[in-house]
């Protein structure tokens, strides 16, 4: 038990440090590295209370698909070096933080909220119809909940993410002209006879070919 | 504690009985794969450092770790020792779950097929650390290369995963191979293991998917400013991803640790053996493949993961499952 809560220490530690890191790192791109050190330490914390599933999903999509993507960005729009910093002493009248202030004021009440409600009904967790035990693992009650009580939500969170997609890739597109596209197809079905054209080349006169 | 500390010495002396053969035979394969390269060209192949060769591979080692380590000055010194790091870490760590043999695995954990999977896709990180941190244009632009083609093909692994839970009922490794003690994955489910066996060479950076370290365009790509002992890190990181590339095939398709047939001169080679053969038979083929496909463009190897492979791999997971649902032989009832 003692080693259980060794080893739960490091990994909020590294969270909550690489967490504060992300904000407060000079570099946009270490602070990108930061959030996928305190992703996978997250990740860490799940699979240490037995929710081996969700640690992995974590893992898969937000630190293999999702970090990548931001550092993608990050890299791409050369914002490595950040200008003003919020902790800097002279302050560059950017209206960033007040916004930034109002969210986290909201979030923080927001877990007010969620905890003092557990604090003061703790049979709300109970009343939640997962049976969690041994025998079972994760993955398969999650299942069992996912795809027959919440079969609909699931269907609709997924809709709403391919709706999300496809918006992004329609205000994204634009057509180029002359791009040169190479279609396989066209290429392996053309004949000797559209390839090659015989002339008679008239002495002195050469001979007109249309591009 | 005091059983603690004797589990973990248990722990440590296991590891380490893996991670060493692992090591030994990463820098083995690397022989073979010029070996096979050469064989394919007619040419003789590395084969003077010791027998037909065979310590090349070691001699190749002692360059490395003598050579200079050039850290350029503009690079971003923590990253840039940091990325072969990581590489080669990521590429040993996923290890622990492959399964040898019955009971014969480090960690038989019961997201099995899910922690190789996304320790294959942190693998990503090591090669845009690096093509970042050396701070010039030519890794930089491998580093991109390389990340958006190993998520692109990432995809269409993590489909054709699917398509053989589908037939397991469980993310266990070792329940993945007891699955296949009748029929072989590769039977049933051919046209996935041949999309697997070509998504692997795009995510392990392979040829004919080597556009990260195009030579051509790219000099070496994200691994331009390395040299001595990080740049062997790198090298060996990458071998160690085949070598676990061809594991993962050899447990998800071609039965793991079990014999082809169960007859009497089979079924008495152990376990460990008969990984070890599947292993190498896909290497070689990974080796073949270098030795004789030539490059891609980069527009068709994108063409190839999210036009060809993607659908096609989804709709073989609808017919799995149409096909497991019908004849009602879906597993875990």
């Amino acid at each position: 038990m003692i080693a259980h809560s060794v080893f739960f220490y490091i990994f909020s530690l590294i969270a909550i440090v690489s967490a504060v890191m992300v904000t407060v790192s000079k570099n946009t791109v270490h602070s990108v590295f930061f959030l996928i050190l305190d992703f996978i330490s997250i990740s860490c914390l799940f699979i240490m209370i037995g929710a081996e599933f969700l640690g992995m999903i974590m893992l898969i999509v937000y630190v293999g698909a999702v970090a990548v993507l931001f550092l993608f960005v990050v890299m791409m729009l050369n914002v490595a070096e950040q200008k003003g910093q919020w902790f800097s002493s002279r302050w560059d009248g950017g209206t960033h933080i007040p916004v930034g202030l109002l969210v986290s004021l909201i979030i923080f009440f927001e877990l007010i909220i969620v905890i003092g409600g557990w604090k003061y009904k703790p049979d709300l967790l109970n009343s939640l119809s997962i049976n969690v035990s041994n025998e079972v693992t994760n993955t398969r009650s999650i299942g069992n909940v996912l795809y027959t009580d919440y079969i609909l939500l699931f269907q609709i969170s997924g809709m709403i993410l391919l709706v999300a997609m496809i918006g992004a890739i329609v205000l994204t597109y634009r057509e180029r002209a002359g791009v040169k596209r190479q279609s396989y197809v066209k290429q392996i079905s053309r004949e000797r006879d559209e390839g090659v054209d015989l002339v008679d080349a008239e002495r002195n006169k050469g001979v007109k070919i249309d591009a | 504690m005091d059983s603690y500390f004797s589990i973990l010495f248990t722990e440590v002396y296991k590891i380490l009985f893996l991670l060493v053969p692992v090591l030994v035979s990463v820098a083995m394969i690397v022989w073979l794969d010029r070996r096979v390269w050469a064989f394919v060209q007619k040419r003789r192949g590395p084969n003077v450092v010791g027998p037909f060769g065979l310590f090349q591979s070691l001699a190749d080692a002692l360059k490395y770790i003598f050579k200079e380590i050039i850290i350029p000055a503009s690079a971003n010194k923590l990253v840039f020792v940091l990325a072969p790091v990581v590489t080669m870490t990521l590429a040993l760590i996923s290890w622990a779950v492959i399964p040898f043999g019955e009971d014969f695995v480090l960690a038989d954990i019961n997201v099995g097929i899910l922690y190789l999977f996304a320790v294959s896709s942190l693998g990503v990180y090591g090669i845009i650390m690096g093509g970042w941190a050396s701070n010039s244009k030519y890794p930089f632009l491998g580093a991109i290369r390389s990340a958006a083609q190993m998520v692109s093909y990432e995809v269409s692994i993590g489909v054709i995963i699917i398509n053989v839970l589908l037939c397991v009922g469980s993310l266990n490794l070792s329940d993945i191979v007891m699955a296949q003690q009748n029929l072989w994955f590769v039977i049933p489910l051919f046209p996935m293991f041949v999309i697997f066996f070509i998504s692997a060479l795009a995510e392990t950076n392979r040829p004919p998917f080597d556009l990260p370290e195009a030579e051509a365009e790219l000099v070496a790509g994200y691994q331009t400013e390395y040299s001595g002992m990080m740049y062997a890190m790198f090298w060996l990181g990458e071998y160690a991803n085949i070598l676990l590339m061809c594991a993962m095939g050899s447990v998800l398709f071609l039965g793991g640790w079990l014999s082809p047939i169960d007859i009497f001169p089979f079924n008495t080679i152990p376990g460990p053996f008969w990984l070890i053969f599947k292993i190498l038979f896909l290497f070689i083929l990974f080796a073949l493949v270098k030795a004789t496909v030539p490059r891609y463009r980069y527009d068709q190897l994108m063409k190839l993961g999210w036009k060809i492979f993607l659908p096609f791999s989804l709709f073989y997971v609808v017919l799995t499952s149409s096909f497991l649902l019908y004849f009602d032989l879906l597993p875990g009832k």
